[in-house]
């Protein structure tokens, strides 16, 4: 297996030798410069810059440092526009992302399977057909609404109306991005994490059950044709066991498939949601440097997740061995 | 055989099975009865879509509930146990347990993601008060009993490390390690080549008369059926339209479908006139479009005005004792060897 695996990374040096070289090539295509100073500037402020920035030298001369850079994990570069290391800028916005796509991706996963499985089982009879119409309605509604009805109810109506504490719609407390306060007072940390994130990660469950609970009910409904189920009823197997058991097992692969695709968004997150909720995440940090020409920083975000999407790949294939033996990893 | 003294361990009486489909609702199987006895082998046979592997289902109450319904008269008399109408907790406790089943499809039968062991395992699970050390006894006694070589390895092993012959004896000893009374087969051996065809059915044979199992055997091939079965019943569109010991079904069918059925069996060295094998005309009626009369009467060759208007009840007739479902049954011998009627 660790030589499947380190055959596999080796064969992808290219590829991410590659990402990097066109996301390198795209910033560059108007002058980064005048982008970043805009049209006004003197010719001695655009030299400085453009010296400051390192742009100065030949075109190879910068990707072979950022590569050099990426390679021995030096995120020291500076941001154009906050002037602080881009490393420092990830690592402060990663943990904050997080926070909600975790959780996230875990609640709609473990529902939209448990819905998927109890779908095929009522396949054809009212559970199934309401659960279904859910799923549609919910897909047909703009992600923005959601956002929109869920901060105008959860964090003013909650409050005026029910009397309850309504979920804060901006901002983040920056100490649920420390592992000090989850583990020095646990009970203060959930409270605060309900507070700043537990309206965008109920959002961002609702707007992904749809897809999920369609995808997973179709995925189990072509299992439950499968003749082993046959032979697990035959067998005395009682339906809690073949749903949860039999089928489960076997549908672990296209499972796995569709979770680790989204993966790699954990760390970059929904830009609507960090850009709507105020959350000084990942999402929010791309678009802030996209929207500033601030391209250090979208350079080295486009490499780490470029790094993670590949690793999410190989680790896919590995696990599809794991969870089938028919699956020899060669 | 002692028939006649035994009593019956399964009872089939009126067994009505129709499904629910896009074109309205369509009975499959109509008006079955028959008896299964200790330790007997019984064939059913006949045309793709006649009932056959519908009946087996119904009595094991396989078919998805979705689209199949059980005529509330039928009665499938197991053990003081109506299995037309049992809870699905008691038949739960039937299945695998005292009435255990085997498929077509060995490739497809076996869960693919877990191993031999753990699926023998299961079922003694259920079934049984054995603890783990002694359901992987168990288990590992039965594979070799089915006479698959280094049980202990292959009980680790997953199915696709095995053969299709492999896997049709792990789906036998999957049925038969809590010992059933009767062991269903729906057509165990029709996915196999014919040397493993042959191991198959003799190591049924064989169990059979070690641990007493009645076997029903569903086939379309009636060569099988000359080898294993005490008695057949025939089926046709639904409805059994001859039931005999198989000798007698073999020397004097008196349905004409059952002798056309017969003449169409390839014969080593023999040719009929224009050299081709002897088929039967025509095909099963649509169930969605049944003849008021016989429903074999469009590719019956002795069709007369009586088999339009009237169809016929399984009966026995003057010159023999044997039920058949014909006006006009035949009583002539054939000659296995030729398919030419004597």
């Amino acid at each position: 297996m660790w030589s499947y695996i380190l055959r596999r990374l080796l064969y992808n040096i290219p590829v991410y030798l590659g990402i990097i070289l066109l996301v390198m090539l795209a910033l560059r295509v108007n002058d980064p410069v005048t982008a970043f100073l805009g049209k006004n500037a003197t010719q001695e402020q655009y030299d400085a810059i453009k010296a400051d920035f390192g742009l100065d030298r030949p075109f190879y001369e910068q990707y072979a440092s950022t590569v050099w850079n990426i390679v021995t994990l030096d995120f020291s570069a500076r941001s154009w526009e906050q002037k602080r290391p881009v490393g420092e800028l990830i690592t402060t916005a990663v943990p904050a992302t997080t926070m909600i796509t975790v959780p996230a991706l875990m609640i709609t996963a473990a529902i939209s399977i448990m819905i998927g499985l109890i779908c095929s089982f009522y396949r054809g009879r009212v559970a199934d057909k309401t659960l279904m119409l859910l799923a549609v309605l919910g897909m047909s509604v703009s992600f923005l609404v959601y956002i929109i009805v869920g901060q105008y109810f959860g964090g003013y109506r909650l409050g005026q109306e029910a009397g309850l504490v309504p979920f804060d719609i901006e901002g983040y407390d920056v100490r649920l991005s420390t592992l000090t306060f989850w583990a020095s007072s646990p009970i203060e940390a959930v409270q605060t994490w309900l507070q700043y994130c537990g309206l965008p990660v109920l959002i961002s469950v609702i707007v992904a059950m749809g897809y999920d609970t369609r995808f997973y009910r179709a995925v189990m409904v072509e299992e439950t044709g499968r003749d082993y189920i046959t032979t697990a009823r035959a067998k005395g197997a009682g339906s809690r066991k073949i749903m949860f058991v039999h089928m489960l097992k076997n549908a672990m692969i296209p499972i796995i498939t569709r979770v680790m695709i989204s993966l790699p968004f954990l760390i970059v997150g929904s830009i609507l949601l960090e850009v709507f909720f105020s959350i000084p995440g990942m999402g929010r940090a791309l678009i802030t440097a996209i929207n500033a020409k601030d391209f250090p920083v979208v350079e080295y975000m486009s490499a780490l997740f470029a790094a993670v999407v590949i690793l999410t790949v190989i680790l896919t294939d590995v696990l599809y061995a794991v969870v089938d033996p028919r699956v020899r990893l060669s | 055989m002692s028939e006649t003294t035994q009593q019956p361990i399964l009872r089939v009486r009126g067994l009505k099975t129709s499904f629910r489909t896009d074109r309205g609702t369509v009975t499959a199987v109509d008006d079955v009865n028959f008896d299964v006895f200790p330790g007997e082998t019984i064939g059913i046979v006949g045309e793709s879509g006649c009932g056959k592997t519908v009946t087996s289902k119904t009595i094991m109450r396989l078919l998805p509930e979705r689209n199949s319904i059980i005529d509330p008269s039928s009665e499938i008399l197991f053990d003081n146990l109506n299995l037309a109408t049992a809870p699905e907790t008691e038949m739960r406790k039937v299945r695998g347990d005292r009435i255990a089943m085997i498929f077509q499809e060995p490739m497809t039968s076996l869960n693919p993601v877990f191993t031999i062991g753990w699926q023998l395992d299961e079922a003694l699970k259920y079934h049984t008060k054995l603890d783990k050390k002694g359901r992987r006894d168990r288990a590992v006694e039965m594979l070799r009993l089915v006479e698959i070589p280094n049980p202990e390895q292959r009980y680790k092993e997953y199915p696709h490390q095995l053969s299709g012959g492999m896997r049709q004896r792990v789906m036998i000893a999957i049925a038969l390690c809590c010992e059933p009374d009767i062991l269903i087969a729906d057509e165990p051996t029709t996915a196999l080549d014919v040397t493993i065809q042959a191991q198959i059915l003799a190591l049924m044979a064989d169990l059979k008369e070690r641990l007493g199992t009645s076997i029903l055997l569903i086939t379309h091939d009636l060569g099988v059926v000359a080898q294993v079965c005490d008695r057949v019943i025939v089926m046709y569109a639904g409805r059994i339209i001859e039931q005999a010991p198989v000798s007698d079904l073999f020397k004097r069918p008196q349905h004409p479908y059952t002798k056309a059925l017969l003449e169409s069996i390839p014969k080593a060295g023999k040719r009929s006139e224009d050299g081709r094998l002897p088929t039967i005309k025509g095909i099963v009626p649509s169930l969605f479009e049944l003849p008021k009369g016989c429903r074999f009467q469009d590719r019956c060759p002795f069709k007369e005005q009586k088999c339009v208007d009237i169809e016929p009840d399984l009966t026995a007739h003057a010159f023999d004792d044997r039920p058949v479902r014909c006006h006009f049954p035949r009583n002539q011998e054939v000659d296995l060897t030729t398919g030419a009627t004597g």
